[in-house]
């Protein structure tokens, strides 16, 4: 169950690069993962012989590439353990798919006073569609509060969730700070009332197993590219019905049985929901992504990413001017931090010299800096190929940071 | 580390710690400024009386490089001609951008500390920030300046 980390890291073409004369220690893959050979290699291949449009040509190339696309849904169905492919919708990404679920479902089933709970450490992109379609829909947008740990606040979650809910949108791991939610507690919350549920998986599926079935989920996203895939590519899982009852979002190619004039008839999911040529390679790639994570297999990447995760948390711990922002005892892959005298800034400035990746700034989680009262955060966050010795390189770099701010 | 220290150097270490004119002005001109990259904040207060910057300060909050840029900035215009100011902020704004610049004045004085910010072209924005604000005071600009 152990993961041969040096063989993996051979995987990863970006790792074996130095930046300014030093050893890169890449340690952004919350924001965006490196890409594995596998991948790499699987959209160089796809392009230079599997080629052409999707379901639409009679030769060859083109039945093989609909075959590989279809395929790669059929790896999410698996991935997600979902009932059925075509609850698999290819977007661009978890944003795209949060959107097409407020577009889609939210106008045709949400009406004025309704009520979408979301927490308070969501991403922008399970804030903003909200807001959009409370100021055309006139829905009401609930904040689900969260302690000084960073973790939901369940009692005051429950006592917001009431019979005017119509959708819980939260993630399943908090980008800013690393939480892993409690979807099953926030689930049981919102059948009592009828309410459905969304969730953005992005920073969840790159580090454990999901299960859509079993959280028991109406709607669940993710971004490739946060998986070791490509950008461009991303999911939205929503159950069948809920697909069969949505009008279509965008119109064009692809999405229709027939069209006239006078009137078109939509094709079903999940081609309702994919008009245009979609980005066919990427789906490949995301394909290859899925094949080489679960080759690792998720019961090594969960232990070797929780041990990193507490050799970090500790090391970190240790260095007296450094306040961890996220302190939940259910936390994934993401260390959050502030130096105390340094804005974070400074401190991306000066381990980047030292060749360290890191993401400095709000994280596109702005309520998350003013519910710590901070304007920004350093983050360092894992992959699949850190390991300690990418924790001791941090260490030393703010070791340096702290020299110059002395 | 040589070259960090080109960054961070003594005087905008110093004057990040212990920023000088940290204050308001009452019944000063004011513009305020935002980097939404960095979350940087800045707002500068400007007195003008007959054409010459009275007195000059500013409050805020940002990394090390805009503070200390607003810092030596006030220091800098204090007792000027609003024109002058404004001249100082175009040879400031070449030297963080350029590596071709010429002062054979040495009107930059203390100010040169920030040549070293051409080698970090993301941190160009917080040192520029303070001064794009004080043009927007100077102007009677009040609404938030955004470097983005």
């Amino acid at each position: 169950m152990t993961l041969d980390l040096a063989r993996i890291r051979a995987d990863f073409p970006a790792l074996g690069q130095d930046m300014y004369g030093k050893h890169l220690t890449f340690l952004d893959s919350a924001a965006s993962a490196q890409k594995p050979r596998p991948v790499l290699d699987a959209l160089r291949s796809f392009y230079e012989f599997e080629y052409a449009n999707v379901h639409r040509g009679v030769y060859w190339l083109s039945q093989r590439a609909t075959e590989r696309y279809e395929q790669s849904r059929a790896k999410v169905r698996a991935f997600l353990n979902a009932a059925r492919d075509e609850e698999i919708v290819f977007v661009r990404g978890a944003t795209e798919g949060i959107n097409l679920v407020a577009q889609s479902w939210g106008r045709a089933f949400l009406q004025p006073g309704d009520e979408v709970v979301i927490s308070a450490m969501e991403h922008h992109s399970n804030i903003v569609p909200w807001q959009m379609l409370r100021d055309e829909r006139g829905i009401v947008l609930r904040i689900a509060p969260i302690t000084d740990d960073g973790d939901l606040d369940l009692a005051a979650t429950a006592s917001l969730i009431g019979p005017r809910t119509k959708l819980v949108a939260i993630a399943h791991v908090a980008n800013a700070l690393g939480t892993i939610l409690p979807v099953r507690e926030v689930v049981a919350m919102a059948r009592k009332v009828g309410a459905k549920v969304l969730v953005d998986g992005c920073q969840a599926v790159p580090h454990m197993a999901v299960d859509v079935r079993d959280l028991d989920v109406d709607f669940y996203v993710f971004s490739g590219h946060k998986l070791y895939g490509p950008t461009g590519i991303g999911i939205l899982y929503a159950r069948h019905e809920h697909l069969v009852a949505m009008p279509p979002w965008q119109g064009g190619g692809d999405m229709i049985r027939s069209v006239t004039f006078e009137k078109t008839e939509y094709a079903d999911p999940p081609a309702k929901f994919e008009a245009g040529t979609p980005h066919i390679a990427g789906a490949v790639g995301l394909g290859a992504a899925i094949d080489y994570v679960q080759a690792i297999g998720f019961d090594a990447i969960v232990a070797h990413e929780r041990d990193l995760m507490t050799y970090a948390t500790e090391r970190l711990g240790r260095i007296n001017s450094l306040r961890i922002i996220g302190t939940s005892k259910t936390k994934s892959s993401v260390i959050s931090f502030t130096l105390a005298g340094v804005h974070p800034h400074d401190i991306g400035t000066i381990l980047d010299r030292e060749g360290i990746a890191i993401r400095a700034g709000h994280h596109c989680a702005q309520p998350v800096m003013d519910r710590f009262e901070v304007a920004a955060t350093a983050r360092a966050s894992f992959g699949i190929h850190n390991g300690r010795d990418d924790v001791d390189a941090l260490v030393a770099g703010i070791t340096k940071v702290l020299e110059i701010f002395a | 580390m040589s070259d960090l220290r080109d960054l961070y150097q003594e005087v905008i270490l110093d004057h990040s710690k212990r920023p000088r004119n940290f204050h308001a002005i009452d019944g000063a001109e004011l513009a305020k400024g935002h980097n939404p990259l960095c979350g940087d904040r800045v707002t500068v207060f400007v007195k003008v009386v007959d054409g010459v910057i009275a007195d000059v300060g500013f409050q805020g909050d940002g990394c090390a490089i805009s503070k200390a840029s607003a810092s030596l900035m006030t220091e800098a215009v204090k007792g000027k001609r609003a024109d002058e100011a404004r001249h100082l902020f175009t040879l400031f704004h070449d030297v963080c951008t350029r590596d071709d610049v010429e002062d054979p004045e040495g009107e930059l004085e203390k100010l040169e500390v920030f040549s070293g910010v051409r080698e970090y072209p993301v941190r160009v924005k917080c040192a520029t920030l303070p001064w794009h604000t004080l043009v927007a005071a100077l102007d009677h600009k009040p609404d938030t300046i955004k470097t983005e």
